[in-house]
């Protein structure tokens, strides 16, 4: 099976096939970076490499308004805001010891027995493959899905999008005002 | 003869795999950050195999799913991000294995 395989690789293999194991590798390395490395700093940057090749892979879906979305959402948002905590908390000097963990080997444990599941459960399926179609833009169809079918849901993540980052503003300033009260019921 | 098109079985078991790594490193970091990094990671898995069913069956469904997990993501980054913050200010590490102040001492 293997020398097939090699043999087709060497033959007549797609360009697609070679273009999503490209982009699939650079995600699984980015993943594996912020899975094991022992500097919080190169894990964060890491996530950003595992980020860019999702941005690829949707793009490779011909997803157009999702891989924008990821970029500016993931990388332009929840990325820089990561990196602002690690750089706020963190004692970066301290490099070996910025990113510990622990129970390595069950973890290691657990994630054979859980690949193992799922891809178990992939091979038992008989996926059959479409041909992929001709490229279209997806904007359109999207916001059309916004406001037909997925009104309901549109409007609630929009509100627990306003309510998280209202939550968000007390959460990080109460600590501050909850010290300096006690503070003051000490001296008092 | 192998058929080497990119099936969605190629997206599932990248998804796998990255769902996989981002449990382990859940699991084992005792960074409340890394915590908050390696759940980013499994939602994005969940996100590349709902976009890929929604690439396969044609249907927008899949993108719209995915558009809210990352509205979801964002607003978990945001919260969870606010609470490191305060748990840092409080104890000045971020180690949650030192949470432990809800824990019944018996």
């Amino acid at each position: 099976m293997f020398l097939e395989l090699t043999e087709n690789i060497l033959t007549t293999v797609p360009l697609s096939f070679h273009i999503f194991m490209a982009l699939a590798s650079f995600t699984v390395l980015g993943a594996c970076g912020v899975a094991f490395s022992q500097n919080i700093v190169y894990s964060a940057f890491s996530l950003l490499a595992t980020f860019a090749g999702m941005v690829g892979l949707f793009g490779f879906l011909s997803n157009d308004f999702l891989a924008i979305v990821q970029l500016m959402v993931y990388v332009g948002g929840i990325l820089v805001v990561i990196l602002f905590a690690v750089m706020l908390t963190n004692k970066i000097s301290e490099v070996q010891s910025s990113n510990p963990s622990n129970n390595i080997i069950a973890g290691l444990c657990l994630m054979g027995l859980l690949l193992t599941v799922l891809v178990t459960s992939v091979f038992s399926y008989d996926w059959q493959t479409r041909e992929p179609g001709p490229y279209e833009p997806t904007a359109a169809k999207i916001g059309d899905a916004f406001l037909g079918p997925y009104l309901i849901n549109f409007e609630i993540a929009g509100l627990m999008l306003l309510v998280a980052l209202l939550a968000a503003v007390v959460v990080a300033r109460k600590e501050v005002k909850f010290i300096e009260d006690n503070e003051a019921q000490d001296k008092g | 003869m192998m058929d080497l098109m990119v099936t969605p079985a190629h997206y599932v078991m990248l998804a796998a795999i990255l769902f996989g790594l981002g449990a382990f490193g859940a699991l084992t970091r005792r960074s409340g950050l890394m915590l908050l990094m390696c759940v980013e990671l499994m939602l994005n898995a969940a996100n590349l195999v709902f976009v890929a069913y929604g690439k396969q069956y044609g249907d927008t469904g899949g993108q719209v799913i995915a558009f809210f997990i990352m509205a979801i993501a964002a607003a978990e980054a945001a919260v969870g991000l606010a609470i490191l913050i305060g748990v840092f200010r409080t104890r000045l590490n971020l180690d949650v294995d030192d949470l432990t102040s809800l824990r019944d001492e018996v």
